[in-house]
This record gives structure tokens, sequence and C-alpha cells, in this order.
């Protein structure tokens, strides 16, 4: 069986929860066999691609059509059905995002596969394909087995850690046409932060809630988090306050984070909010309530005002860094 | 406009999650059920959508008897009538094969569910479904306005959201702030209890996935508390080992 890796970049750049599934395919190909292949669509940057040799990729296939630099779902789906063809694959690897969710569900039709998301571990090979998958929103964990030829394995982040050790290999351009009907739904425009670290790419996360007061007390956590190269999240009083746009929103109906580090600086703990941090490695919590719940969930804690925490740990952690 | 709002039955977002028969199913003793809290959203919008501009919403759902419950209360939110395949919804695929089988035929002019089931978190439904009648999906759909026969969606993409348009028919994985939650009234609630439930029986299928067995994640240990940053410090750079 040969393995196909699905690629996202953001602004030009491998995202490295792609990088991850490329990895996690290297590691599948050791235990069950089969040449790993890659595909990325859309422009890259010519420095990335070898980050890809050394995650474990044996063939790049790149196919630069700039239509495809933005999500178009059917499009994507359409190109990666023919590359997996071509390619003989009967196991497509690609990371879970809001992108390779929605390519990954339209592709199990196109290819007849079994699809397993949110897979959280390698196979299990020794009675059928067995994949534990994170479920409940992190609050459980299933084995499932797939049972048809095809797969289909969308990788939660955090789960493999990225390989570097493998060798470089040359990317192979393809010329493939897409139907006009797959531009079906059309992208007209869009919004978003530059230079910002993605939420749920991100290895640490700096979260405020309602705690903080209001939108103007944010310079603070944005500190913190620049200081860390982190991203920016907040609990759900506060986007749907509108202090923070929802795309920072952390929890059950928002994103889920698996960092290796989270902070909680003035949010409680909610059930919901807790839904979506649960797979973090390490979390920080900040709270002036010894009582707050948030504090279970976590592994430090500090009791005590943000507003006086806050900047002397940004500060601690400049001093660090220097 | 005809609407087909997809709904799931779901434990209660605060549920403690257990399992029995040697892990192999869910514990539902003292479990609360909900309709899923992002096709909640679904059904919000729809109910608007409808005030707007006329027409019926058919709210369905793949389950057992026991969902009924759920979908009476998508009828007392607003539904017009509720379709309940009779089934234990296995997978994904499964679930998608049911939906598609029973909107082929019938014209929906789109097709609204939450972005993901809050029980197995796939998010996959919409997209199987849409593969499957030939139309286009989109999600996770924060916004959604109608301009005769075409869409304009907001589509939250990482770090901000991505504007689209789309021709009738369509479907789309919705979540916050799509609309605000409705919460059912009293004359909601009477005249659910007439409007029409039809069961039908599902389609047969070959089965893709299947799941196993069941597990817990490992009791987290206790939470350090320090006195001071430098104290945090020292433990997220020597016994974390991220600084």
């Amino acid at each position: 069986m040969s393995i196909l890796v699905y690629i996202e970049q953001d602004q030009g750049k491998i995202k490295n929860s792609s990088l991850e599934a490329v990895s996690y395919a290297s590691a599948l190909s050791e235990r069950s066999g089969g040449k790993v292949s890659v595909l990325g669509l859309g422009t890259i940057a010519e420095e990335d691609w070898e980050l890809l040799g050394q995650a474990g990729a044996e063939a790049i296939y790149h196919v630069a059509d700039e239509r495809l630099n933005s999500g178009v779902i059917q499009a994507h789906a359409h190109m990666i059905a023919l590359v997996y063809q071509q390619v003989n694959a009967s196991t497509l690897v690609l990371a879970k995002s809001a992108l390779g969710d929605a390519v990954a569900a339209r592709l199990a039709v196109k290819l007849n596969a079994g699809l397993v998301s949110n897979v959280v571990g390698l196979p299990e090979l020794s009675d059928g394909f067995v994949v534990k998958r994170s479920i409940f929103t992190g609050k459980a964990f299933v084995d499932t087995a797939i049972t048809t030829e095809n797969r289909i394995l969308a990788i939660k982040k955090n789960t493999q850690p990225i390989k570097t050790d493998g060798t470089a290999v040359t990317v192979e351009k393809l010329t493939l046409e897409l139907p006009e009907s797959v531009f079906a739904a059309k992208i007209t425009g869009k919004e978003k932060a530059s230079g910002e670290v993605l939420l749920p790419e991100a290895d640490i996360v700096v979260s405020g809630g309602r705690g903080l007061n209001g939108p103007e007390n944010w310079g603070m956590i944005e500190d913190l988090a620049d200081s860390l190269h982190a991203a920016r999240g907040c609990s759900k009083p506060v986007s749907d306050l509108g202090w923070r746009p929802h795309h920072e929103h952390v929890g059950q109906t928002g994103v889920k984070v698996a960092p290796s580090l989270y902070i909680a600086i003035a949010i409680s703990g909610a059930i919901q909010h807790l839904a979506g941090v649960n797979a973090s490695r390490h979390i920080v919590v900040i709270n002036k309530d010894p009582e707050a719940p948030f504090f279970k969930a976590a592994d430090y804690g500090i009791v005590g005002d943000a507003f006086e925490i806050v900047p002397k740990l940004t500060e601690a952690i400049k001093a660090l860094k220097q | 406009m005809n609407i087909l709002v997809c709904i799931t039955h779901v434990p209660d977002t605060t549920s403690k999650i257990k399992f029995t028969a040697g892990n192999t199913q869910l514990d539902k003793t003292g479990v609360q059920f909900i309709i899923g809290p992002y096709d909640d959203y679904a059904l919000a919008r729809a109910v608007e959508l409808k005030e707007e501009t006329g027409g019926s919403i058919t709210v369905l759902n793949v389950g057992e008897a026991e969902t009924e419950p759920t979908l009476r209360k998508a009828l007392a939110i607003g539904a017009d009538e509720a379709i309940r395949v009779n089934a234990f919804p296995k997978d994904a695929y499964f679930v998608a094969e049911q939906i598609a089988h029973q909107a082929k035929e019938k014209d929906y002019d789109m097709i609204l569910m939450g972005r993901e089931s809050i029980d197995f978190n796939g998010g996959m439904v919409h997209g199987m479904v849409g593969e499957l009648l030939g139309i286009p999906s989109v999600s996770p759909v924060m916004k959604l306005e109608l301009e005769g026969k075409t869409a304009r969606l907001d589509r939250e993409i990482e770090g901000g959201k991505e504007f689209i348009e789309v021709a009738l028919p369509f479907i789309a994985g919705c979540q916050e702030p799509i609309a605000e939650w409705k919460i059912p009234n009293m004359r909601g609630i009477m005249s659910a209890r007439t409007k029409p439930l039809n069961v039908v029986d599902a389609v047969s299928m070959e089965q893709r996935t299947e799941t196993r067995i069941y597990e817990l994640p490992a009791p987290k240990g206790e939470v350090k508390i320090v006195e001071n940053v430098d104290q945090l410090v020292e433990l997220l750079k020597n016994d974390a080992k991220i600084l």
C-alpha cells in the first residue's frame, strides 16, 4: 500500500500540523510498509519543501494552481482524488483542520474510503486496522477499526512529533485540469489577521477571560503572547461580548486547541471551556479566586490579580529569552 | 424556501462521560440529551430564514426511538415536520447515506446542520452528504444571508474568515454566531405535539468503520500552586521543560 499525505499552507508556509501529518505517515509506513507521497496545492514557499523530506516524504507532488491558494473545498478534494489514484495510494493522511475536515469528508465518498477523524495515535495492525481517536470533545477516546480497502486518517494536532532526520526529495510539478463545477462555491474575499500565530496551530496559547473586565485590557495578554511567540485565545463570554473576534474563542463550541502550554488568565474554567483545552500538555491558571474550577484542571497555578502577575510574567520571560 | 435541518441527539455539554458493557457503550445513566449545540444554531438560522422568506423546515435525525423528544423540541422551536430514520447511527458515512437518501428526491433549497456533533466531533457528515448529492458543501459557516437564489456565507478560517457566494442548493455546517439559540415557547411546545413526525426505515449499506473499545483519559495530577512568577517560570523551565 502507498500513503498519500495532503499538506496545507498558510500564506505560503507549510503548516506545522501538516508536517506532523507527514511524520505520522512516515511512522505508519515503518509499521505497514508503503511509500510516503506528499501533495501540496497552491503557492508554497520554495524553502519550505525541504521540511517535507526531513519529515519523511519520499515523493513530493505540487500543483501550483493559484486558484488553490484559498480553501476551495471541492477543488481541493477533486485534485487530491486525482493524485491519490495516480500514485496508487490506499491511505490518505491529513491534519485535522477546518479545511482538512471539509475536504476529507468529500474524499471519503469519492474514494470509497473509511474515514476516521481526530486520530491520536498510530494504528494497531494485529486485528485489522485500528486507530484511537479523541471523542466527546476530549473527554474520552475510542478504538475504531477501518474495514474498507481505502482509508482516510485526519490527525489531531500534537499526536506525532515532527521528524527532522529524513532526506531531501525533489518536487515534481503536476499540471492537472480542474472542471469549472468545483468552483461552484465562489470565494469572494477574505479577512485575516496577518502575522498572528494561528490558534489551532500554536505550540503555546495565552487566553484571557471575562475577569479582565474589558477589551481595553488585552494589551498585557498580547505582550505575554508575543514574548512566548504564542497564539491568543479567549473564553466564550469574551467573544460573545465582542471584546475579541470569534476565531479566538477556545472551548466546546469554539476552537479546540492542543498546545504544549496553555495559559489561562482570569478564566474561571467552565466545563465548556475546559472541553476546548483538555488536550493541552501543560496548563497554567492565573486567577484571583482560589475556588475557580480551572485550578482542578491545571498543572500549575497562581492565585492572584492578573493585572499584577501578567506584566511580571512577561518581564520574566523576556529576561529568560535574552 | 424549503430547508432540511439535520440534528444530532447528544449528551448535554456538562455531562460526565462514562462507559458500560465492558467499555463498548456510553453509560446513559443520569445523562441529559439535547439537540447538538451546533445543530441548534443551524435550526435557529433556518427558523429566521423561514420568517423572512416563507417556506417550510423539515428536521431530520438518524436515531432510535429515544431521540423523538429531541425531534419534538426542534418542532417546538419552529420546524414544520420531522423525519426520524430508524437506526442506530453507526458512523458518519452511515448517517450521511441516510440523509442523502431522504434528501435526493425532495428538492430542498438548502441543507443545514451543525459543523460537528459534540459526541464524535468528526465534522464529516455535511461534506459527505454534499458529495453524495453532488452539491457544494461549506463549513464552518458563521453567517448566512440570502439574496434570491444566491447565498452569501462567512466561513471561519484560522485567524479570520472567508466570504463565499454559492447558488442554491447547497449544504452548510453551521456554528455561532450564525443566529441566537431559540428557546421554545408554550405555543411552540403545544403545536409540536401535533406536527408530523415520520419514522422511516434506514437504507442498508456496507459499514466502513466500527467503534470498539472506549476509554477515559488518565486522571490529571494535582495542581502545583506557586506563590510568585519566579517560581512559575522555574517550573515551566525545569519541570515542564517548555521555556
